[in-house]
């Protein structure tokens, strides 16, 4: 295995940062310290004028393998993962069949661990993602999954709910749900109010979101159980989850990068490029998500990464396929609304907090996961990201390392960039591993 | 803000600027000229290739379209592609670049999503492409042929002509939009039509049949329906689209005739100077009565008859429109 | 006149700066005067005869023209008016100009046309008027009255009756209305 020094970057833990020097030697950090001399045959990387931080998890990315391997594979999607500077993604099961079993939970496993990063997997919470009945969480469980979820939709059922958060509870996972009430969605495909009135779209109302919100966190006080929500996408989800959080409640919630970013205008030229679920919101809304992102409110920021063929995109905005791409500029988005020098925060949603609400931490270890979100300690291992926080590049599509190009900032220009990624003590950059 | 349609497409009437609108009224004056000769037919589109494509049925507006670019003597070629092979999945890109690589200049389009025809326009720049109605968006050229019907009438009232009378007969006129104005592309252009034209324009509906938001509309809704009756001027109905399901919007057809159709005796509330009208087709008995329908108060016809040269000056600006100016000669 | 005296071509289209006056309001007149009597001397009866004047440029002559055989003749020529641009072949360069309508209110079968326009210079304009007019019916002869023949002809046509030759070059414009006359520089 190489062994790789980085040499003066900023150094980041939990406790603080400093410029330093980081070694890391068989796939683990051996010495973080301000001037270190590194054994003959360490590969080294220059960090200055970069942050050097826990690697990037994913805890929201769309796979479509099996079933739409035309739009995304596993090991595409790892790729597009590690070029954004992430470590881990977790696998959302609305593939094609549904990850509801034991069978094609380990098929993902297997194939993510031939990938540089580190996959893990969120099962389905009902058989065939169906919401009528539940699927078989322990035996999944066993195999690590620790997020189940029936993303895509919510379980609609209250009742079905209620007894998934009572059945997981003693399961040690987390349940985590995709917030909209699809009665009262209607079939929309962007956000009611001004915009989808004008042009004539049906909505899909932020009540549809809150209310079913609201909804869990009742079961959750019934049940007592742990529960995650999904790229929460409205000022009044957050003041709702702040609250439930307060009152002491096992919740928490994630944000994706297009909801803090983008808003409902963005859907006047019918390009349904920008249609996703929950849909892009008012500009009220991705202020107030923008300041729970500053503030701390927010749990993580998950890309909700949903690969699509562009044959589907080029349909009529209603009748396209939901989601877009995220993964490749997530970091970018995310330091430019946590502001330059908040690295804390920075890491904080984009490492620390996903890896805590995924259960991939060192302490969490199992079977298949090196270590995540960690503190950059002798010891743990190497998954590490060297970033650059005020490289600029413009989007190109065509260049992105994702199967599709969906992505909704084309021709954009952004800031920050991950120049080198440790996964699992491997450095990459955008030439390949460096060796 | 769309100054004038000339050399380019007509999707939608949100954006365009009073003095486009008048210059399509001012120009389908002259082919409602056309429309009366014994040979209805100009050689100005000669040679030129309008593909109608309509993803949904709606002969009516298939017709008037198509009807309009034969006066103008293009070529038409028609679609039917509700009832072809190309089936809802297929993406819209693939089917006008099917239909662009037979050499056309001009799509006229009907589809059942909203923003469909503007998509095309994107997929197909160097094709002028006109909205012959997408989803609950827009329908421009109806919008178009109700302001140049009401115009019309009211010129001819006054002993003048529309031409002569530009936008001025519409500053303060009382507009009065009725019915399932949420799902209707037609109220959207109507209003927008309307309001840039200068007209006052009030909407009346069933609270479920209002739009999701009216900020930025430029409307108000009124809370008495007949009190609204005695104010306008000009009363435009919608259809009720049961065909899409409204009808679990309303309680029931009777309910909404009740509360909100223009039945006889609503009929008396109107100043006797006041008009009726309706896009079509009708559904008679339900937002409108069959004896107010037949009234003289009624132009639904004459929109109907306006049709054509409205939609030949749409064609015709579109596709030969150019901005620049003439020499004697 | 001003050499900077900005100006309109008729159809709402070209501006351009009139150098000279060539002829005035009492030159046209004149011209105007002696085109009628060609048209009554050229003519055995006007019982056939039928003013069109072409939009937007011919209608003031062509009103004066309606009025001076009134005066001559004692006979009422009917008028009517005639806008081409539908029947042009170099549509993008005339759009239609507002209140240029074709008003034709009988068939022109058997009749004796006598087409007034302001300027004539390619033909261009007379050719399509030629069928434009066939669509209101068959004339038996088609006459062409202009104010000014300024040359440069693209097709053969021929004036019968002339207020005025103008040699001028192709980059010059001409303005002809009732109150005379300018050649100027296109803009």
């Amino acid at each position: 295995m190489t062994n790789y020094i980085l040499r003066q970057g900023l150094v980041h833990s939990a406790s603080g940062e400093e410029i330093a020097d980081v070694l890391i030697v068989d796939g683990k950090i051996a010495a973080v310290a301000k001037k270190i001399d590194a054994p003959s045959g360490t590969v080294e990387i220059d960090a200055k004028d970069c942050w050097v931080g826990p690697g990037f998890v994913d805890i929201h990315t769309h796979l479509r393998e099996p079933g739409r391997e035309e739009a995304e594979t596993i090991e595409s999607g790892a790729l597009a993962a590690l070029m954004g500077g992430y470590t881990a993604i977790v696998a959302m099961p609305n593939t094609e069949p549904a990850l509801d079993n034991v069978a094609l939970v380990s098929y993902v496993l297997d194939k993510g661990a031939r990938t540089p990063i580190d996959v893990a997997v969120a099962g389905a919470i009902t058989q065939g993602r169906k919401g009528e009945l539940l699927a078989p969480m322990a035996e999944m469980a066993e195999l690590g999954v620790r997020l189940f979820t029936d993303d895509g939709t919510g379980v609609q059922s209250p009742s079905l709910m209620r007894r998934a958060l009572s059945y997981a509870k003693p399961l040690g996972v987390t349940l985590a749900q995709h917030c909209e009430d699809e009665d009262l969605a209607g079939g929309g495909s962007m956000n009611e109010g001004e915009y989808s009135a004008k042009l004539g779209l049906i909505g899909r109302p932020a009540l549809a979101e809150e209310l079913m919100l609201l909804r869990d966190l009742e079961l959750v006080k019934l049940t007592g159980a742990k529960m995650h929500f999904l790229h929460m996408s409205t000022q009044n989800s957050v003041a709702l989850i702040s609250a439930a959080k307060k009152a002491g409640l096992p919740v928490t919630f994630e944000i994706a990068p297009h909801h803090f970013t983008l808003d409902e205008s963005a859907c006047s030229d019918f390009d349904a490029l920008f249609k996703v679920h929950p849909p892009l919101r008012t500009k009220t809304d991705v202020a107030a998500l923008r300041d729970a992102l500053r503030d701390g409110s927010v749990d993580a920021v998950a890309t909700d990464h949903a690969p699509h063929a562009p044959e589907l995109k080029d349909l009529a905005f209603d009748e396209a396929p939901a989601g877009m791409l995220g993964l490749e500029h997530a970091a970018s988005l995310t330091v430019d609304a946590v502001g330059d020098g908040n690295s804390g925060r920075f890491f904080e949603v984009m490492s620390r907090g996903p890896a805590r609400i995924a259960q991939l931490r060192h302490s969490d270890a199992r079977v298949r996961h090196s270590g995540q979100g960690g503190d950059l300690v002798v010891g743990e291992d190497a998954n590490l990201v060297v970033f650059d926080p005020s490289a600029k590049y413009v989007v190109d599509r065509d260049k992105l390392h994702s199967r599709s190009t969906n992505t909704p900032y084309h021709g954009r220009e952004l800031r920050g960039k991950a120049r080198v990624t440790i996964a699992k003590g491997r450095a990459f950059n955008e030439q390949g591993e460096i060796a | 803000m769309i100054t004038s349609i000339r050399g380019g497409n007509l999707l939608s009437l949100n954006n365009v600027s009073k003095e486009a609108i008048l210059e399509v009224l001012d120009t389908a004056e002259s082919f409602v000229e056309v429309n009366k000769r014994t040979i209805k037919k100009v050689p100005a589109l000669k040679g030129r290739v309008v593909a109608s494509l309509f993803f949904e049925e709606s002969t009516r507006t298939r017709l008037s379209f198509e009807t309009a670019a034969k006066r103008l003597s293009a070529d038409v070629l028609s679609l039917a592609v509700a009832s072809s092979s190309v089936k809802k999945g297929e993406s819209l890109r693939d089917t006008i670049a099917t239909i662009d690589a037979l050499g056309i200049d001009a799509v006229v389009m009907r589809h059942q999503s909203s923003g469909a025809a503007l998509q095309v326009s994107k997929y197909v720049p160097h094709v002028h492409v006109l909205n012959a109605g997408d989803g609950q968006h827009q329908h421009p050229t109806q919008g178009l042929l109700d302001a140049f019907t009401v115009r019309q009438v009211l010129a001819e009232r006054r002993g003048t002509s529309g031409l002569e009378s530009g936008a001025e007969l519409f500053q303060g006129l009382r507009v009065l939009i009725v019915g399932d104005i949420r799902h209707s592309r037609v109220a959207r252009s109507d209003i927008a039509a309307y309001a840039a034209l200068g007209a006052e324009v009030r909407i009346a509906a069933p609270g479920t049949l209002l739009p999701s938001s009216l900020e930025g509309w430029p409307v108000t809704v009124v809370d008495d329906f007949d009190e609204a009756l005695a104010w306008a001027d000009v009363v435009g109905l919608l259809r009720l689209q049961k065909e899409r399901g409204t009808g679990s919007f309303v309680p029931g057809l009777g309910e909404f005739t009740q509360s909100y159709g223009l039945t006889l005796s609503r009929q008396k509330l109107l100043k006797p100077s006041a008009l009726i009208m309706h896009p079509g087709p009708m559904n008679r008995g339900v937002e409108i009565d069959s004896r107010v329908a037949d009234s003289s108060q009624a132009i639904i016809e004459r929109q109907v008859a306006n049709g054509v040269p409205v939609r030949m000056a749409a064609l015709y600006l579109t596709i030969a429109g150019s901005s620049e100016g003439s020499d004697n000669d | 006149m001003s050499s900077t005296n900005e100006r309109q071509t008729p159809n709402g289209g070209l501006t351009f700066f009139a150098k000279s006056q060539l002829l005035s309001a009492d030159d046209v007149a004149r011209g105007l005067k002696r085109m009628a009597h060609e048209i009554v001397e050229r003519n055995e009866s006007l019982d056939d005869v039928v003013i069109i004047g072409l939009q937007t440029g011919g209608k003031p002559f062509a009103e004066k023209i309606v009025e001076l055989l009134r005066d001559i003749s004692k006979s009422e020529v009917p008028l009517g008016m005639l806008d081409v641009s539908f029947y042009r072949d170099d549509l993008s360069l005339h759009p239609v100009a507002k209140s240029a309508q074709t008003i034709i209110d009988e068939d022109l079968t058997g009749k004796t046309v006598i087409l007034v326009d302001d300027v004539l210079y390619t033909g261009r304009t007379i050719r399509a008027s030629f069928n434009a007019l066939s669509d209101y019916g068959r004339p038996n002869a088609i006459q062409l009255c202009v104010m000014v023949d300024r040359g440069h002809r693209e097709l053969p046509i021929r004036p019968d009756f002339v207020g005025k030759n103008l040699p001028t070059s192709e980059a010059e414009a001409i303005v002809a209305n009732l109150e005379g006359v300018w050649i100027g520089e296109k803009k």
